[in-house]
């Protein structure tokens, strides 16, 4: 404002940056506070042997937290759990383009349905977790009652999975509810939007030259949905790797067997259970390392792809 | 082939038969949509109708209470504190969103309204530092926040979240969609940069805003990480922390879970029904123009 006052001092360049410097110093004190120096806190803490209980001083221990991370069982143990569950995406993906599809036909009720299908992506959270979790009780879950009286009826003999007690069926479980949860959700409504900006010349040419339903989807629109699907796997990727520790700590506490522990579930055990606080900074800067080589991936992958356009 | 004769032509034929395949694309749509629907419906009709069910109904198969108990929402506020807890995540939810859509409109202003060098290029720095998993800066701020003694406070809980490079990436977004002649206008007329924020800009940005503070209203209200190492006592202990009370591994009533569970998804499904336009308009805005 003072500036306002004494023109022809300053150039209205200077003047300019300094307003944008007013303007930004609130998001910019928090970033320096919450984002930057944390950041290099911790990469720096991931070199150290740093305990919040100890009394000592940590001590720079070079590489030995990583080297540690490398050989122990349990890390790449976890870093398998959370590539499994990480398999619902493609699914998810595929129900969301499907769902998109059908609702951009000019159905009935398209408010109606959209705020069906994203009920459980608002509502998700411990709430719908503990939900879940009781649907998924082996003795008293309504779907192993559903199961069972599927099965009488059906004639089929044995019993329906132990689900979240089950080693073999406590990771597919999370994975389910993560496809039910996200199918309708975000995604279907990215998928909405682009499926109303794709030209309807083109599928009706393509109509005209005698390509089926399914021709034209898979050669016309799907395409045509490229910069879409691109954006939802780099977001996916990225929330999947560092995912996947809210479910596990409402639903399963990380078991049976540590079979639902991720990457990120490890993280909370090491730091705020176990206090070793360096080890883990370790872990989330090679969790950093590998979402940063993913999303490079994904990038040159997608620019590959997308690049006629 | 007489067929053919008798309806004039293949041209024709193949005229009804792309009709009669279209009547059968859309029968074939809504029994989709229809079943994916309850698919979607079921758990949580489930929820609602044990909430209202007697202990000893819970396990039964009938999807209607037989007799309806009221009280089970009572009940749910006589185990634990449930006001409380209600309260605390409403109220650190309000204070979050509020300082993060401040602080994200100022920001989104520099990064929209104003000329001044490398802008574009603080801008992508911005944008980059939207990779940085939260868990790596996790440890670190828990630390600090310690040291400040802020452990166990509100203070604690909502001053992280009041900085967002999502809500300065949405909001700038947002602005760039505001023509520019307007605050062209008003800058000839002599206002300063603060005024053309406050009275061109802002009421414009108006369902940008409100779009930015559902989400972040939204995602505070769930957060459980922070406030599961932030918090030690009830008196700041926020909703999903306190619901883990109720978690059936410690043999809680089911039917008081499903209360409370309802009692905590209804804000934001009330929300979301209100919100609805601004909400489906700030996803596609967050992305689609990215």
């Amino acid at each position: 404002m003072i500036l306002r006052l004494m023109p022809g001092q300053r150039s209205r360049r200077t003047q300019n940056t300094v307003t944008a410097a007013g303007f930004l110093l609130p998001n910019l004190l928090g970033f320096f506070a919450f984002t930057a120096v944390p950041l290099v806190f911790s990469l720096v803490m991931a070199f150290t042997n740093w305990e919040m209980t100890a009394t000592r001083a940590p001590e720079f221990v070079g590489l030995a937290n990583f080297g540690d991370l490398l050989h122990d069982r349990r890390f790449w143990h976890f870093f398998g759990n959370t590539a499994y569950l990480m398999m619902g995406i493609p699914l998810s993906i595929a129900g969301s383009v499907l769902l998109a599809v059908i609702l951009s036909q000019k159905l009935r009720g398209l408010v109606f349905w959209r705020t069906l299908y994203y009920l459980p992506t608002i509502t998700s959270g411990v709430a719908l977790f503990l939900l879940w979790k009781t649907i998924y009780n082996p003795e008293f879950g309504p779907l192993n009652s559903l199961l069972r009286g599927a099965m009488a009826s059906l004639g089929v003999d044995g019993k329906p999975p132990d689900w979240l007690l089950d080693v073999k069926w406590a990771k597919p479980a999370i994975m389910l509810m993560g496809v039910w949860t996200a199918i309708g959700g975000t995604n279907m409504l990215l998928y909405l939007a682009a499926l109303s900006n794709v030209p309807p010349e083109l599928t009706e040419a393509a109509a005209i030259d005698g390509a089926g339903p399914w021709a034209r989807f898979r050669h016309v629109t799907w395409p045509q949905l490229a910069p879409t699907t691109f954006f939802i796997v780099v977001m996916s990727c990225i929330g999947g790797l560092q995912g996947g520790f809210e479910q596990a700590r409402v639903m399963t506490n990380g078991g049976p067997a540590e079979s639902t522990v991720t990457l990120g579930y490890h993280i909370y055990m090491k730091g705020f259970e176990e206090f070793q606080l360096g080890y883990a900074s370790a872990i989330a800067w090679v969790l950093f390392v590998v979402i940063f080589a993913m999303t490079l991936v994904n990038w040159r992958f997608g620019q590959a792809h997308t690049e006629w356009q | 082939m007489t067929i053919v004769a008798a309806t004039g032509g293949p041209a024709a034929l193949r005229a009804a038969r792309r009709r009669r395949l279209a009547r059968v694309a859309r029968v074939l749509g809504y029994v989709a949509l229809v079943g994916v629907g309850f698919t979607m419906a079921l758990p949580f009709l489930w929820m609602l109708s044990t909430s209202f069910k007697p202990l000893a109904e819970v396990n039964g198969n009938s999807l209607l209470p037989q007799q309806w108990q009221l009280w089970n929402y009572a009940d749910v506020c006589k185990q634990i504190p449930f006001g409380r807890y209600y309260f605390n995540s409403v109220y650190v939810a309000l204070w979050v969103t509020f300082l993060q859509v401040l602080t994200s409109s100022l920001a989104a202003y520099a990064f929209a309204r104003i000329e001044w060098p490398w802008r574009d290029k603080v801008f992508l720095l911005y944008l980059a530092t939207l990779m940085v998993p939260g868990l790596v800066t996790l440890i670190p701020n828990y630390w600090v926040l310690t040291k400040l003694h802020l452990i166990n406070t509100y203070s604690g809980l909502i001053i992280p979240g009041a900085f967002s490079a999502y809500g300065t990436f949405l909001l700038r977004q947002f602005m760039l969609t505001i023509p520019k002649s307007l605050d062209e206008a008003a800058e000839i007329d002599g206002a300063s940069h603060w005024r053309v924020y406050w009275d061109v800009i802002m009421p414009l940005a108006r369902p940008g805003l409100i779009t930015l503070a559902i989400f972040t209203f939204m995602g505070n209200y769930q957060s459980f990480f922070w406030p599961l190492v932030m918090t030690k006592d009830d008196y700041v202990r926020t909703l999903p922390i306190g619901l883990l009370y109720f978690d059936s591994t410690y043999g809680r009533e089911t039917n008081l879970l499903m209360a409370a569970s309802v009692m905590s998804m209804a804000p934001l499904i009330v929300l979301f029904v209100v919100g609805q336009r601004f909400f489906v308009k700030g996803i596609q805005l967050g992305a689609v123009k990215g």
